[in-house]
């Protein structure tokens, strides 16, 4: 009996130990690959640096995955950046962030009534060595208002825009009579509903990128699966993508039409979610920049390696005016107006968030959009809803006494992170000690659920953002028309909603006057009506090394390109 | 036994199907939608992307549909990788997340016995009192802690070790497992401790002694085994644990496991992935516990026996 047991023992033990030993008898394979792998690419490395002294390798950090390399499925900014590198549309953004013509050849022709454009294409191909068709256009952006396809981008960037997008969009027309047409192998021809004065910069967003019928066809379901299953036209190619992964590659396009300006050869991806690693990958070397947030931003503000990049993003006080049927305090415009007023935006910026963010006075970002002399929309209107306490109260009692109270109550709906946290006190203790009888109560949610009350309206404020699709004030005034699709606070204004229309009807093709109309709506929603209260334009502060020369930030569509990048005294 | 192991496997299915019906009713009950960009489109927009991922069916059918396709082993498609299978997401993370679970259980399994044997051994010296001391150290730092303190030390300072990244091979490896160790370290060496002890001061301890046998003998042969019991039935929830607790240790270190993905999901609202994940992970603890509730018949017969009388 006990031997039995001894004997049950010793073979449940084998039995462990075999597996345990096939488990690592597989791990150490696999490993051994990886490292001989390394190993290999170390040694070419070095030997290269002693060769040609200057190795053109950057390290990146990203902090998400890649949801898709689908020029048609992508709604994400990690993947609009990369496909911003390893693909080409029509125009592309320069390093002034102006639009200029790409894979297509010099400006294209417009009609007078700026309905329809013709695009003649340069000889470019892709990676696999086949010419870009105008044919590659038509199809992808077919593809992208396919039903089949089940974009979300393409009818979000289409309608409205390329002729028939909407009706098919709202499924009364087929998606084969989009206003898209490929004349021949090179000549592009594009109509659009109506004249669109931001149109050549919309031909650098990702969504209309082309691809290539012949190899997405034959892919089929494969398509975009993984960096084989995929064609290049852009300065890179992507590389060692497993579709899922955390790690990737980008190497130098040898068939883009303009590789000579192309320096770097290699850009290595890996997706580091937490900061202390990243600066820990940062600080050994392994990585050539990296992201700080929270107190790693405070901890790293004076070091010389810091930059500070100021996105377009901008977040605003959203007034809900009705809620559950009901009018709040906020359909009030003198209470709207003293909440916008009665917080210190600056101290804000510079100490609450402390991540280079700014203080914001306007709803449209600055460094966003600039007229033909180059002036910034933002300076048009220059500083509005400032930071003023006796105007502030003025409103403020103005506002309870139409109400015929003399206390509020008003809920905030914030992030639940821990920044937003900290700003939401910071609103509150502002908030209630500038304006006497508010009573500020906090509600902080995750995103989701911020996104759920808000498609409900179940709010009084919330603390939301915005960032561009494309580069005109547009994206940011679209919002507010009356019943528009993320309006959710009840705000409407005739007057508003008229500029809207001219903005994009009778002023389209006259730039100066639609220059001001736009001044004039943003205006009337700041400093007028009140409709929102900008609070801060988000900024990014991250360390780079010195010798990473040429990054090109964007206000919108991909976050960055490395067309012009190089490395310098490495 | 037989029998009493087809009883098991017949409950062990129900468990599962009575989970996976809870995660789909919870889960569609999550605010959100996993599609990421619904606030931008029209309602005939949406409702055409909707029906592509076949979310604007009922509930019910949606919950019969899934049922259905798990039931032929089809986790179906991701939301937020738009092109990839549930199946082949977590077969591809699994990998990493696996050897560092084995590699931190067994670590800290061994070590935890060897600190605990060392401990009833030496009651009250020195030895037991450092034993105690590094179990309470394991059992209150919390592992990310400890994961960025060896990541700081071993990897920035030292540069023993790879700061991050699942490059290095088998060195990759090593600080994550350490920091996931801690845990069943403390756990395993408290248990050793308590049980030897006990054992040490039974008779049948006393009457080996007398007869003369030595005192490793007495520890190993006699005390040791007894002391093991109860430490198998924490082994199939520390077991899981690990796995399902990666997930920060994950982040830390960067490494591309299931963990991660898991919280991932959540906050994107991608549903085939939480199914997959949640599924995965209950799969593995049902079949863990049931394991354990064998092996634990193989060194208690009395157990077995019981457990046979159904």
């Amino acid at each position: 009996m006990k031997n039995s047991k001894l004997v049950w023992l010793l073979s449940l033990l084998l039995v462990v130990a075999l597996f345990l030993a096939a488990c690592g008898g597989d791990d150490k394979e696999t490993k051994d690959d990886t490292t001989t792998d390394t190993d290999d690419k170390d040694a070419t490395t070095e030997e290269t640096e002693v060769a040609a002294d200057e190795e053109q390798v950057l390290n990146l950090i990203m902090t998400a995955e890649i949801p898709t390399m689908d020029s048609a499925l992508v709604t994400d900014a990690v993947g609009f950046d990369l496909l911003n590198n390893v693909n080409e549309g029509l125009y592309r953004l320069n390093q002034e962030n102006i639009a200029v013509p790409a894979i297509s050849d010099g400006e294209p022709k417009v009609s007078e009534d700026g309905l329809v454009y013709t695009f003649t294409l340069r000889d470019s191909n892709w990676s696999d060595g086949t010419p870009v068709t105008a044919n590659d256009f038509e199809y992808s952006w077919k593809r992208a208002m396919n039903p089949d396809t089940a974009s979300e981008y393409g009818p979000y960037m289409m309608a409205g825009v390329i002729k028939n997008a909407t009706a098919i969009s709202n499924g009364e027309m087929e998606y084969t009579e989009l206003g898209v047409k490929a004349l021949d192998e090179k000549t592009l021809e594009v109509s659009l509903e109506k004249p669109i004065p931001y149109f050549l910069s919309l031909m650098s967003f990702g969504t209309f990128l082309p691809q290539s019928e012949a190899f997405v066809t034959t892919q089929g379901e494969n398509y975009a699966k993984n960096s084989e299953s995929l064609l290049y036209n852009g300065p890179f190619t992507l590389a060692k993508w497993d579709g899922t992964g955390l790690s990737w590659q980008l190497l130098k396009n040898e068939e883009y039409w303009d590789k000579d300006t192309v320096k770097l050869t290699e850009i290595n991806y890996d997706v580091i979610k937490e900061t202390a690693t990243a600066v820990n990958l940062y600080t050994n070397g392994e990585k050539d920049r990296a992201g700080l947030s929270g107190e790693y931003a405070m901890q790293y503000a004076a070091d010389p390696e810091l930059v500070n990049e100021l996105e377009t993003s901008v977040f605003y006080f959203k007034y809900n005016q009705e809620r559950n049927g009901e009018k709040t305090p906020l359909a009030n415009v003198n209470i709207r107006e003293a909440i916008s007023k009665a917080f210190n935006k600056e101290d804000l910026a510079s100490v609450v968030l402390a991540n280079g963010s700014t203080a914001a006075y306007s709803f449209i970002p600055s460094d966003f959009v600039f007229d033909e002399d180059g002036k910034d929309f933002r300076d048009v209107n220059g500083d509005m809803a400032v930071f003023n306490v006796d105007e502030a109260k003025a409103a403020w009692e103005k506002g309870l006494s139409e109400l015929g109270v003399t206390e509020l109550s008003i809920e905030i709906l914030g992030g639940d992170t821990e920044l937003s946290k900290k700003m939401d006190e910071y609103f509150k203790s502002q908030l209630e000690g500038n304006l006497p009888g508010l009573s500020i109560t906090l509600k902080e949610v995750p995103f989701n659920v911020r996104l759920d009350l808000d498609t409900n309206q179940d709010y009084d404020i919330q603390v939301a953002g915005w960032g561009p699709d494309y580069q005109d004030p547009f994206t940011f005034l679209s919002l507010w028309e009356t019943d528009g699709g993320n309006n959710q606070m009840s705000f409407s204004n005739p007057e508003y909603d008229q500029l809207l229309q001219d903005i994009n009807g009778s002023l389209a093709l006259d730039i100066e006057a639609r220059w001001e109309a736009m001044a004039k709506a943003e205006k009337l929603i700041v400093d007028e009506e009140f409709a929102v209260g900008p609070i801060y334009q988000r900024g990014l502060m991250f360390l780079q090394k010195p010798y990473v020369k040429g990054i090109i930030a964007h206000p919108f569509g991909g976050d960055y390109s490395y067309k012009w990048a190089y490395i310098e005294g490495k | 036994m037989t029998k009493y192991i087809t009883r098991r496997i017949f409950y062990m299915f129900i468990t599962f199907f009575l989970i996976a019906t809870a995660t789909f009713f919870l889960m569609k009950a999550l605010p959100g939608s996993p599609i990421s960009s619904a606030s931008k489109l029209s309602p005939t927009q949406l409702a055409v992307v909707e029906a592509k991922y076949g979310l604007d069916q009922p509930i019910p059918v949606q919950y019969a549909k899934y049922m259905l396709n798990l039931a032929q082993g089809d986790l179906g498609n991701s939301f937020q990788f738009k092109n990839a299978s549930v199946t082949d997401l977590i077969i591809d993370r699994l990998g990493p997340s696996l050897i560092l679970g084995t590699q931190g259980l067994v670590l800290g399994v061994t070590l935890g016995i060897l600190l605990g044997m060392i401990a009833a051994l030496r009651q009250n010296t020195i030895w037991d009192y450092g034993s105690t001391f590094v179990a309470i150290i394991g059992i209150s730092i919390p592992s990310f802690v400890f994961a960025t303190f060896l990541q700081y030390w071993l990897a920035v300072q030292w540069e023993l070790f790879p700061v991050a990244l699942w490059k290095d091979g088998w060195m990759s490896s090593v600080l994550p497992s350490i920091a996931l160790a801690m845990g069943p370290l403390a756990t395993a060496s408290r248990f050793i401790r308590t049980e030897m002890i006990e054992v040490l001061s039974s008779d049948y301890i006393t009457l080996a002694k007398s007869k003369g046998a030595n005192g490793f003998e007495i520890a190993f042969k006699h005390a040791f085994r007894n002391a093991l019991i109860p430490l198998v039935t924490v082994l199939g929830p520390l077991a899981a644990g690990l796995l399902t607790g990666s997930l920060v240790i994950e982040q830390i270190f960067a490494i591309p496991g299931i963990g991660e993905q898991f919280v991932k999901s959540i906050m994107s609202n991608d549903f085939s992935i939480i199914m997959g994940t949640t599924l995965f992970f209950s799969a593995f603890l049902i079949v863990v516990i049931f394991l354990v509730d064998v092996l634990y018949g193989i060194i208690d017969p009395r157990i077995r026996l019981s457990g046979g009388k159904d």
